[in-house]
């Protein structure tokens, strides 16, 4: 479709997928990645791209994000969804089911696909029902939902309580060589819970859920896909006993992956009591002790977490502007993560190569998914990134609809300039935004 | 104004010297409120709205009597706790009835918080109630004052019953019953350690929360050892829905375990020890009725405290305001 060719020229090419981390110019012709290399001949007249001073990057991968259509439209659209996700250098998003109606059969599958096709920003891969209409009692059909195009099942927002009904989902997945993307929650642990339970749930006078709730759940799926053999993907992991437990199955070979959201790499329980009920610190799961975070933290760095996903979830101040109790659950966070996740670099909690494998090859890996790599004839899905430039949050000014931001009015360090999806630059940041 | 504050939502928030000046101010407000004739002009074209969003008589009550004896006017609005789905939301709630200009808003909600978002988003004075599970910061006060005028008394001091606060230092308070849900407990933790006494926290492990210990309380599962030496008792009402929650098998066990009889509290409880009750009192489960009437009781000071304690509370907060109209005030 497009032939021309542009070069990439003087940026930092960090590419975990081929092991390259230098300066490289990046060469694109044909929406494809045509060669990668410190010298390349370039005709006088080639389009170019200056990337001095930029890391040039496999366009980002999210594995877990709400992009709310169809149903809640008035949340979040797949063209503002897909939007937001370039403006964070996400050049592929995987949309939860959990959408009214939610995404059990195929025509949901394809009015995403048809949407996200027809704002030509990201890339959507749907992601499909575990459950009939997430409720938990019957398989949603895994074939027609793979045939329409869906990556991965979830009832993500839910877990599955029933133990039969996750082994069989576990089970029949198999057959489509689907990942079952799990939401880990004992809800009768969980109870009426609206944030981590311990000292500042105590202070704060809310009631908690405490980690086992998770935990519980993790060590169930792990044994379930012990017994099945299917492949089992842990959705925003938040605490120390989910990490053992999963270090634990991978340690046994099993087919067990898992990811980890920005805000539980970086916030904890108390900054709900510093932020003062304010409702843009809920979600579910909540954000976690140090402890939790220090284990979370570790687990990527040293790969038991594979990957980073936002768990994207814009509400409106209709759902957000009430009681911490009645608040919904969820923050945005594609136009955040990369900008959160460098201050664990800066932290030295993370190598810059393994932040950017968690964002890129580690999730395609995950889902199978293509991209995640600048390899010749890869698509040249390319995010270029200023990793020094300091910009307010100010979540009035998203591509997303979502306000719902942790990070409002905080100064963070590390942007996206430019996205291309399939060769195509879909996302330049502009002027007035710098 | 208390001290640095233009609201009243927590004793974690307060400092020790600005709960002094609340209690201080108390007895003032509680020889007004011994008077025959019960009122002053203190806060005369003062508008003062009680916002309760979960049933309450005690407070409420109290709240009013202290307005109308201060000669500001006090109107109640009461609300069904409201959500996104029914009804008007929180906010719009309040930003009603700030449009109506009072002076101080008194809130009482099941959220904790609630007193919170609301002071975050209107201009006049915020009160909290009473929020949640997180505090009730008056009836802490108020317990406050209740213990230092019984031990004031007990070391014999002022025989006009004038407290010396610097009494409460040094003291041991054991606070018994569903820890977990009780915002009296946080309230009276925090202002405790703040004047220097011992808290003791002691109930079911099912109704103890996490962390508690950090906050500055010592746990007890057990009544006996947790009541020895304290110079007072604070039992904490067992609200019924918590039964088969599954926190407890059933009040008769909880009774027996944990609640005061006269035995107990002739054999275990030291002499002066003082028995507090926020109520309302389940008779026969954390309390047996010789106890809760008997001579250690102060549980009715602790209501006509409230009142003097209240009336601190809103002559800091809505009194002190330099808001004069102009002129109108000056015809008049």
């Amino acid at each position: 479709m497009n032939d021309e060719t542009l070069f990439i020229e003087g940026g930092r090419v960090i590419d975990p997928s081929a092991g390259t981390d230098g300066v490289r110019t990046v060469v694109v012709r044909g929406g494809r990645i045509a060669e990668v290399s410190e010298r390349v001949d370039k005709p006088r007249d080639a389009r170019t791209l200056d990337a001095r001073g930029r890391w040039v990057v496999p366009g980002f991968i999210d594995l877990h994000a709400h992009l709310r259509e169809p149903g809640q439209e008035y949340k979040e659209t797949v063209e503002s969804g897909a939007r937001a996700a370039l403006a964070g250098g996400f050049t592929a998003v995987c949309s939860m089911p959990n959408t009214y109606p939610p995404n059990d059969n195929a025509s949901v599958t394809e009015l995403v696909l048809a949407r996200a096709a027809a704002a030509r920003m990201a890339r959507v891969y749907p992601v499909g029902c575990i459950s009939r209409a997430l409720k938990g009692e019957e398989l949603a059909e895994y074939g027609e939902l793979k045939e329409a195009g869906c990556v991965a099942l979830s009832d993500d927002g839910r877990p599955v309580m029933s133990s039969a009904l996750m082994r069989r989902a576990l089970e029949y997945a198999r057959a489509f060589d689907l990942p079952v993307t799990v939401h880990e929650e004992d809800l009768a642990l969980v109870g009426k819970g609206v944030m981590h339970e311990g000292k500042t749930s105590t202070r704060l006078g809310l009631l908690g859920a405490p980690a086992a709730a998770e935990e519980v759940m993790v060590l169930r799926d792990i044994a379930l896909a012990e017994l099945t053999g299917g492949r089992l993907h842990v959705a925003h992991l938040s605490c120390a006993g989910s990490v053992r437990a999963v270090r634990e199955a991978k340690r046994r070979g099993l087919a067990v992956t898992a990811e980890v959201t920005p805000h539980h790499l970086a916030l904890c329980d108390e900054d709900v009591a510093r932020s003062g009920y304010d409702s843009c610190f809920k979600m579910n799961p909540p954000l976690r002790s140090t402890e939790d975070v220090r284990a979370v933290r570790e687990a990527l760095a040293e790969g038991t977490i594979d990957c980073v996903a936002t768990d994207h979830a814009p509400h409106s101040l209709v759902e957000k502007e009430v009681e911490f109790d009645l608040a919904a659950n969820g923050v945005v966070g594609l136009e955040t993560a990369f900008a959160v996740c460098l201050t664990l670099v800066r932290e030295g909690v993370l190598s810059e190569r393994r932040l950017v494998e968690a964002l890129t090859s580690a999730p395609a890996r995950t889902f199978r998914l293509p991209g995640g790599t600048l390899a010749r004839n890869a698509p040249a899905d390319v995010a270029i990134l200023d990793p020094v430039r300091s910009w307010r949050c100010e979540p009035e000014r998203f591509q997303s609809k979502g306000r719902n931001s942790p990070w409002k009015g905080a100064l963070l360090t590390g942007r996206c300039t430019q996205a291309l999806v399939g060769g195509r630059i879909a996302y330049e940041l502009t002027e007035g935004e710098r | 104004m208390i001290g640095r504050h233009r609201h009243l939502i927590g004793l974690e928030d307060l400092s020790r010297e600005e709960i002094l000046l609340v209690l201080a101010l108390a007895t003032s407000m509680k020889e007004v409120l011994r008077r025959p004739l019960k009122k002053v002009p203190t806060l005369r074209g003062k508008a003062v709205v009680n916002l309760f969003f979960e049933a309450s008589t005690r407070t409420r009550t109290s709240f009013e009597t202290a307005a109308k004896i201060l000669s500001a006017d006090a109107v109640n609005w009461t609300a069904s706790s409201s959500s996104v789905s029914k009804g008007e939301t929180l906010l719009d709630t309040a930003r009603n009835i700030e449009a109506m200009r009072p002076d101080l808003l008194v809130i009482r909600h099941p959220a904790g918080g609630a007193p919170r978002f609301i002071a975050d988003r209107v201009g006049c004075s915020v009160v909290s109630a009473g929020d949640g599970a997180h505090e009730h910061p008056s009836q802490g006060l108020l317990d406050m004052y209740t213990l230092a005028e019984h031990f004031t008394r007990n070391s014999g001091g002022a025989k006009d019953g004038a407290p010396d606060f610097a009494t409460l230092s040094g003291r041991t308070v054991t606070i018994v019953g569903d820890v977990t849900h009780s915002r009296v407990a946080r309230s009276n933790l925090h202002g405790l350690l703040k004047l220097g006494a011992r808290v003791r926290v002691c109930g079911p492990p099912t109704m103890i929360p996490p962390g508690i210990e950090a906050l500055g309380a010592s746990v007890y599962y057990h009544l006996r050892p947790a009541v020895e030496g304290a110079d007072a008792v604070m039992m904490l009402r067992i609200q019924h829905e918590r039964i088969g929650d599954p926190l407890l098998p059933g009040t008769r066990e909880y009774s027996k375990i944990w609640g005061l009889n006269e035995k107990k509290v002739n054999e275990w409880l030291s002499p002066s020890c003082a028995i507090l009750h926020p109520g309302p009192i389940n008779r026969g489960v954390e309390l047996s009725p010789e106890v809760a009437d008997g001579p250690r009781s102060v549980i009715l000071e602790q209501v006509e405290n409230g009142v003097a304690v209240r009336m601190a509370i809103l002559y800091l907060l809505a009194g002190a305001a330099p808001a004069e109209p102009a002129e109108g005030a000056a015809r008049a």
